[in-house]
């Protein structure tokens, strides 16, 4: 039986109370000495008045309604939703760490500064970059410093009729959002048949007014650019720079490093590729590492060390400044630092092997009852093309919700773009094969249910707590919070 | 190896699989990388640790630093030690919200979009505005997307920050507005509160945002009563950074006329974590919504008519929008955001109130102890919600040295960031701070030069 869950705002009574604090032992003054009247507040909060077991059971119902990689399986492609290890959680809420202040002097946090250390090292060896910042708090984050750093580069050369940046058509959405947010103008450039960047319309679009290249590599479509180099001296040649999108990392640790494939500048998804997990949306990490010419730009302040002593290096004159508050979410590295030296040299390897085994492995057993294009071995995923099942009258979307009806994620849906009714499948190193086989007799499934009767498939999901929820209306009659009737 | 745990196949399914794909080995599956730019040796990386290494060698990291459990703390800033409720570490650890990933999926992702919409609302209530997005990473991005939004809105390319902005925050907005060629103007301090008079000059129809921050970074609330008029005057957008914990007390941004209200969340029950994972606030007035970058949960029904939350205004975001979007934000805060609406959930009206009166109290105690000791001075008027600065009679360093071995942590030394005030620091006293503490305090610097 369906219901809606009381919010918090429909429950509780005045009255109640959910904490306590020790009583004020300072002698107290009038309020209105302390603060004017007309600096007070005027109308009332508005919040509900709950105790603690009201509240922990809200918050324990609607963790209920919710489904993590602890639940099941979650292809999301481009997101490597892999297995979040709980001793990283540990070790992250360990008070020599989450109770740090970042403004307490150097010689009292050596143990943060020598880790922030420590995984830049770690990450230099990965990705084959020169330094790294950690200040960045998402990939997304990590994209507009990189930009501002390949930015204050050219500037910084006098170079300032750069104004361009080409992006792939398979490109997340990140990226051309990220060339907006820097001042840039994108161009975008188009796929050949094989699902690589176009080289021939790369030669075309790059001239000298291009501050950069952006991009993922393997690609969206799960595709290793097969012409990298070609790519790298291309933009090279004509001044650019190339970034590199590190989401989808996973595919390849181990076994190349974007520093040996020509870019300039790269970011990593930390919460992805190194297992932190991504908490409903947030928070993610997205350091930045630079190749040398690069590490003048990079923010304040980049972490040193001095003998046996670690510190912050606040002198660079040529530095963008800061694109966080502070030092980026020192938390979620620590996370990230953990699984980083469990896992050593091999272990990353065989994340990456795994990773593309079960991709393939995958893609094999869909591509019998599904069409899946750009027929040649994948990296960490993969695009199926439901264009035959949407025809007859359920297609991405609708296949996506009879999968929450089977008890997995769907893969991202509609996305890359130059694919008709993509469902992006990302089975990432930690699922097993039984999982992956289940997976694929639910797809099985859902294909035949879709020949027999579509209409089964195109009016789910019929397992969920609530029914298909109705996205035009919320967008055409935007109620974004509770009020009062 | 340390994490072969985390990594179910065996020798046996990978040959199975292999052969199921139609390779013979694994290399074959990497021979679509060119081989000049394989990677020829092994990663060179330290040893692999077990669980039990690992957490031995991360132990012995946070060993080194010296927390804020077992010392007194008078830091601020933005970062404050407040009483963090033991029932928000318990539901932010159910795995089933902080293993999942933005919720895309409304009908399985009930939990925290339900929990988000509850947040916005909580957000909307404190500020005073009407509507609030998922989160933003931190205070100072908060700030820097506030004031870009002001330039969306208006079309126009200047903005106006006040020195009494706190230097963290201002530091990434310049950034932000040196990237995307936008133009930005310092409006000067007038005993550590922004200058009214030069603001009023400064303001005119070529401005986007006006960017203030109240309390501001010296912890003094600022006089807003008359500036939302004159910013409006010249149609441009008033911008307001506020700490939500202060705002059960303060005059809410949206009584004093505020278009855009961002601020640093951590006071909602968030460690200080060095500094991040933070939590970037950001509400509106409901016509500034589509210029409103990142995540917002809105209500709707499902097939059946029941009521239900999901991710909506979405042609506003990166993964629709592309170029066109309002930001490129896409991971956020969600997981702090929860934490924050968990927190004000047990706190409700009454807990809300309760500690931002004692710091306020507190912090006033504080304050009045210090200054009455010798070569210690109050450097502004004003009134000062849980911070206030000091000017004290030598190095903030040494003195902040000699406290360290009685374990206090003192103030921060904001002279670097406004070098015309010298010797001057920032003391925090938040409701975690006992009588016991301040007194402490006070007597270790009684007589200190």
């Amino acid at each position: 039986m369906r219901k809606a869950k009381a919010l918090l705002f429909e429950m509780g009574r005045s009255g109640r109370r959910g904490y306590s604090l020790p009583d004020n032992d300072v002698p107290e003054k009038s309020l209105d000495q302390l603060l004017p009247q007309k600096m007070q507040r005027n109308e009332p909060l508005g919040m509900p008045e709950l105790s603690e077991v009201e509240v922990i059971r809200h918050y324990t119902e609607l963790s209920t309604r919710n489904f993590g990689v602890d639940t099941g399986f979650y292809p999301l492609g481009s997101c490597t939703m892999k297995y979040n290890p709980k001793v990283n959680e540990e070790v992250a809420a360990l008070p020599g760490f989450a109770q740090l202040h970042p403004c307490q002097p150097e010689e009292t946090a050596q143990g943060a500064l020598e880790l922030y250390y420590n995984m830049e090292q770690c990450l230099k060896e990965l990705t084959g970059m020169e330094r790294f910042t950690m200040q960045p708090s998402a990939g997304a984050h990590g994209e507009l410093t990189g930009l501002m750093v390949i930015q204050a580069y050219h500037r910084h050369r006098g170079d300032h009729h750069r104004n361009k940046v080409l992006v792939p058509v398979t490109a997340h959405g990140t990226n051309p959002a990220t060339v907006t947010m820097a001042g840039y103008e994108v161009v975008q450039v188009p796929a050949d048949e094989r699902g690589n960047v176009d080289l021939e319309a790369l030669k075309e679009a790059v001239d000298e007014t291009t501050s950069a290249l952006m991009l993922t590599n393997p690609s969206t479509l799960g595709l290793f650019e097969e012409e990298i180099l070609d790519m790298a001296r291309v933009v090279h040649e004509a001044g650019g720079l190339l970034y590199y999108d590190g989401a989808n990392m996973n595919a390849i640790m181990g076994y190349t490093r974007p520093g040996d494939m020509g870019f300039d500048v790269v970011h990593l998804n930390i919460h992805k590729t190194l297992s932190t997990p991504h908490g409903g949306g947030g928070p993610g990490s997205g350091p930045v590492g630079v190749k040398e010419r690069l590490t003048p730009y990079l923010p304040v302040p980049l972490v040193e060390k001095k003998g046996d002593q670690f510190y912050f290096n606040y002198d660079l004159p040529e530095s963008i400044g800061k694109v966080q508050s502070f030092y980026g979410n020192f938390g979620v590295v620590v996370k990230a630092y953990n699984y980083l030296r469990m896992m050593g040299a091999e272990g990353l390897k065989q994340v990456s092997t795994d990773a593309v085994i079960n991709s393939n492995y995958l893609a094999s057993l869909l591509q019998k009852h599904y069409y899946i294009p750009y027929d040649r071995i994948r990296k960490h995923e993969f695009v199926v093309s439901p264009k035959t099942q949407a025809k007859k009258g359920a297609g991405a979307g609708d296949i996506a919700k009879a999968l929450l009806d089977r008890g997995f994620h769907p893969p991202t849906v509609y996305f890359p773009l130059i694919v008709d009714e993509a469902l992006m499948t990302e089975p990432n190193e930690t699922e097993s094969k039984e999982t992956l086989d289940a997976y694929a007799r639910a797809m099985e499934e859902i294909a035949r249910i879709i020949d027999e009767n579509a209409e089964e498939i195109a009016s789910g999901p019929h397992n969920t707590v609530v029914g298909r929820l109705d996205e035009v209306r919320a967008a055409r009659n935007p109620i974004l919070r509770w009020q009062k009737e | 190896m340390g994490g072969k745990h985390y990594l179910p196949l065996t020798d046996e399914d990978r040959r199975e699989m292999l052969s199921a794909i139609g390779v013979d080995t694994i290399e074959d599956l990497f021979s679509d990388i060119p081989r000049e730019v394989r990677l020829q040796r092994e990663l060179d990386l330290p040893p692999s640790l077990s669980e039990t290494e690992a957490v031995k060698h991360l132990s012995s990291l946070a060993a080194k630093n010296k927390n804020l459990n077992d010392n007194i703390s008078f830091m601020g800033a933005g970062v404050y030690d407040h009483f963090i409720p033991s029932v928000i570490k318990h539901i932010t650890g159910r795995s089933e919200f902080y293993t999942s990933y933005t919720p895309y999926q409304a009908e399985i992702s009930q939990g925290i979009l339900q929990a988000i919409f509850e947040y916005q609302t909580l957000i909307c209530q404190l500020t005073g505005m009407d509507v609030a997005n998922a989160s933003m990473y931190d205070g100072g991005t908060a700030v820097a997307e506030g004031a870009i939004m002001g330039c969306g809105a208006t079309r126009r390319s200047r903005a106006l920050v006040s020195r009494s902005v706190s230097p963290f925050y201002r530091a990434v907005l310049s950034n932000y507005f040196n990237s995307r060629g936008l133009e930005l103007e310092e409006i000067p301090l007038k005993d550590g509160h922004t200058d009214f008079a030069s603001l009023e000059k400064m303001v005119d129809e070529s401005v986007a945002s006006v960017i203030l921050q109240t309390p501001n970074f010296f912890g003094l609330v600022e006089e807003m009563d008359g500036v939302a008029d004159v910013v409006h005057k010249h149609k441009a957008v008033l911008v307001v950074s506020a700490d939500p914990l202060s705002l059960p007390l303060l005059q809410s941004p949206g009584d004093y006329g505020a278009d855009i209200v961002v601020g640093e969340g951590q006071s909602l029950g968030v460690p200080p974590s060095f500094g991040g994972p933070l939590l970037g606030i950001m509400a509106a007035r409901s016509r500034f919504v589509r210029q409103l970058p990142g995540r917002i949960a809105g209500e709707t029904v499902d097939s059946e008519g029941n009521r239900g939350y999901v991710l909506t205004l979405q042609t506003r975001e990166q993964h629709i929008r592309r170029e066109k979007a309002s930001s490129n934000i896409c991971s956020n805060e969600a997981l702090v955001a929860l934490a924050a609406a968990v927190y004000m959930a047990s706190m409700g009206p009454q807990g809300m109130r309760e500690v931002s009166e004692q710091c306020l109290q507190k912090a006033a105690y504080a304050r009045e102890k210090l200054t009455a000791l010798d070569g210690f001075e109050s450097v502004f008027p004003g009134y000062n919600f849980k911070e206030f600065a000091v000017k004290v009679p030598g190095s903030p360093e040494d003195l902040n040295s000699k406290l360290l071995k009685k374990n206090i942590y003192g103030g921060v030394d904001i002279t670097p960031f406004y070098p015309e005030l010298e010797n001057t620091m920032l003391f925090a006293v938040t409701e975690k701070r006992t009588r016991e503490e301040i007194d402490t305090l006070v007597r270790e610097l009684e007589g200190w030069k």
